[in-house]
């Protein structure tokens, strides 16, 4: 029991905020394991960033309203993903395009509106709150949001599992068995828009796509049968999240500050180092 | 709207709106966005960090864009592109977050650094711009024909062996517009300049060079309409540079369909 005492601070189970963050952590790391496995076999990493970076304009414009920010940031998440479904060819380098022109509009909005946000309510917090987010400042009134939006997401995962697997991994097969590719797309992208925007809603926009597609193209490197990389990607998810968590309550007594490291920096390299190890594990075994 | 210490804002913005509008039109033609958009926002973890230690804020850029660039390069020989783009992406901004909650920024700075103060562009600042932007252009004016060949090749045949070498040449180009450009537009917004313009100027020619020198010309433009409009609203010039880059795309695709019909 010593060297837990040594790793997990006393008090760090005591705490609501902790135990908060470490219930919606654990929510949203499933939902995006699950999400960004098909994220990460379409290809589509820049998707899941774009959408994030989209739905932010909403975000922060809900907050300059003084509305509940995962809303807006949902909202514009659903605009954004019709925009680049709407422009986007079926051709890889088009549908690049197409996401960068809808994430270049949507920073454009997010500036304004962080702007104005900034010099209207007079804190400059609005634009480090929003982008990069702040797990521990949640409040309990976002679980149940969290959770239906989770399991929102998750319901239509399980229901469009095996034609959303296949057009995934083989469009023009999917075609040829008639179903509707376009259709499952846009369905994928909105349920991507709900994984992104709960990330988001925990580790901040702009490392929201370190939860989407980091566990995911973990698990893949592990595992190439998609439901076992589901679970994996989850299961990697959820340790990152709550390691990181940890680590970022430790840090509170770590140099040069004394006032804590960002949790969402210890779950993006944590995610980083899991992905490196499984890839060189990977690497090890194509060899032998 | 040009006083003084507009000037300078005017002649960062022309140096920068040169450079992306002819880098630009590589990243288009390559398909590259995701690597435009997280080079720049990569290098924000630089710039951060060279805040903190009280360095120049152009070395601390270069750093992180180049190290952004190689990281890609080598994470992606192996595994998926996109992920190791990702990937490359998120933690360079986790660190930037580390670095400044170390620094205790002042907010304005951190929006600032995301997403430009060309209105603060100061005397110090435009040599090392200048100087830079030459850099740019005359790596653009060299590697046109090889990055050319390359992304007209695409994944085909011969081209493949090639390709993990261009793809890093076009990672440095990239970061070296990176380091110029995001002092003064910011990491964010960039990305924009990059993309709209170029986009947009495609539609019209299909002859490359003609491309090439559309695509400035529409990100002169973009700037300079940019500045003139943020001088007259007050508002941030990276709203106005992102909706008009967007802008360019949609007259673009309007323009595509239009002579399609006929």
């Amino acid at each position: 029991m010593l060297s837990v005492g040594a790793i997990i601070a006393p008090g760090f189970f005591a705490s609501p905020a902790v135990a908060l963050a470490a219930a919606v952590g654990a929510v949203v790391a499933v939902v995006a394991g699950a999400v960004g496995v098909f994220t990460v076999i379409r290809g589509q990493a820049f998707a899941a960033e774009g959408l994030a970076d989209a739905g932010s304009a909403g975000g922060a414009s809900a907050y300059l309203a003084g509305l509940p920010t995962l809303g807006g940031f949902a909202l514009a998440g659903v605009v954004a993903a019709a925009a680049m479904e709407l422009i986007g060819a079926r051709r890889a380098r088009s549908r690049e395009l197409a996401t960068g022109i809808v994430l270049g509009a949507g920073f454009g909005l997010s500036a304004l509106f962080l702007y104005l946000g900034t010099t209207q309510r007079g804190t400059g917090a609005a634009t480090v709150t929003i982008l990069f987010g702040s797990i521990f400042a949640l409040r309990s009134g976002d679980l149940p949001a969290v959770l239906g939006l989770g399991a929102l997401a998750g319901t239509g995962l399980l229901v469009l599992y095996r034609p959303l697997l296949l057009a995934s991994a083989s469009p023009e097969l999917a075609a040829a068995r008639g179903l509707r590719v376009g259709r499952l797309g846009l369905a994928y992208l909105l349920a991507l828009v709900i994984a992104v925007a709960l990330a988001a809603l925990s580790v901040g926009t702009i490392l929201s796509t370190a939860l989407m597609v980091g566990p995911a193209a973990t698990a893949l490197k592990l595992s190439a049968r998609p439901g076992r990389a589901i679970a994996l990607a989850g299961a990697i998810g959820v340790a990152a999240v709550w390691l990181g968590l940890v680590l970022a309550y430790d840090s509170y007594a770590w140099p040069p500050l004394h006032h804590g490291w960002p949790a969402s920096f210890f779950i993006v390299a944590l995610i980083l180092g899991a992905y490196l190890a499984a890839s060189a594990w990977a690497a090890r075994g194509e060899r032998a | 709207m040009f006083a003084p210490f507009m000037v300078d804002a005017w002649i960062a913005g022309t140096l920068v709106a040169l450079v992306g509008g002819a880098v630009g039109f590589f990243v288009v033609l390559r398909g590259s966005a995701f690597l435009a958009h997280a080079i720049p926002n990569g290098s924000f973890a630089g710039a951060a960090a060279a805040s903190l230690l009280g360095i120049n804020v152009l070395f601390g850029l270069g750093v992180a864009s180049l190290g952004a660039a190689v990281s890609v390069g080598l994470l992606g020989r192996r595994g998926r592109r996109d992920v190791a783009t990702a990937l490359t992406l998120v933690f360079l901004l986790g660190l930037g977050a580390l670095f400044l909650s170390w620094g205790n920024a002042y907010a304005p700075a951190v929006y600032g650094l995301l997403f430009g103060e060309i209105l603060g562009v100061s005397v110090s600042q435009l040599w090392p711009t200048a100087l830079l932007c030459a850099v740019s252009l005359l790596a653009v004016a060299l590697l046109y024909r090889p990055l050319l060949l390359a992304a007209v090749l695409g994944e085909s045949g011969a081209a493949r062996r090639g390709r993990a070498g261009s793809d890093l040449l076009f990672g440095l180009l990239v970061a070296l517009a990176t380091t110029l450009t995001v002092p003064v537009v910011g990491t964010t917004l960039i990305f924009s300049l990059l993309i709209g313009p170029a986009a947009g100027a495609r539609a019209f020619t299909d002859r490359p060079l003609r491309a090439l020198m559309l695509s400035v010309i529409l990100a002169l433009a973009t700037v300079w309409i940019a500045i003139a409009a943020a001088y007259a609203s007050g508002w941030p010039v990276g709203f106005y540079v992102g909706l008009i880059s967007a802008g360019w795309y949609l007259v673009g695709r309007v323009w595509a369909a239009a002579t399609a019909a006929r």
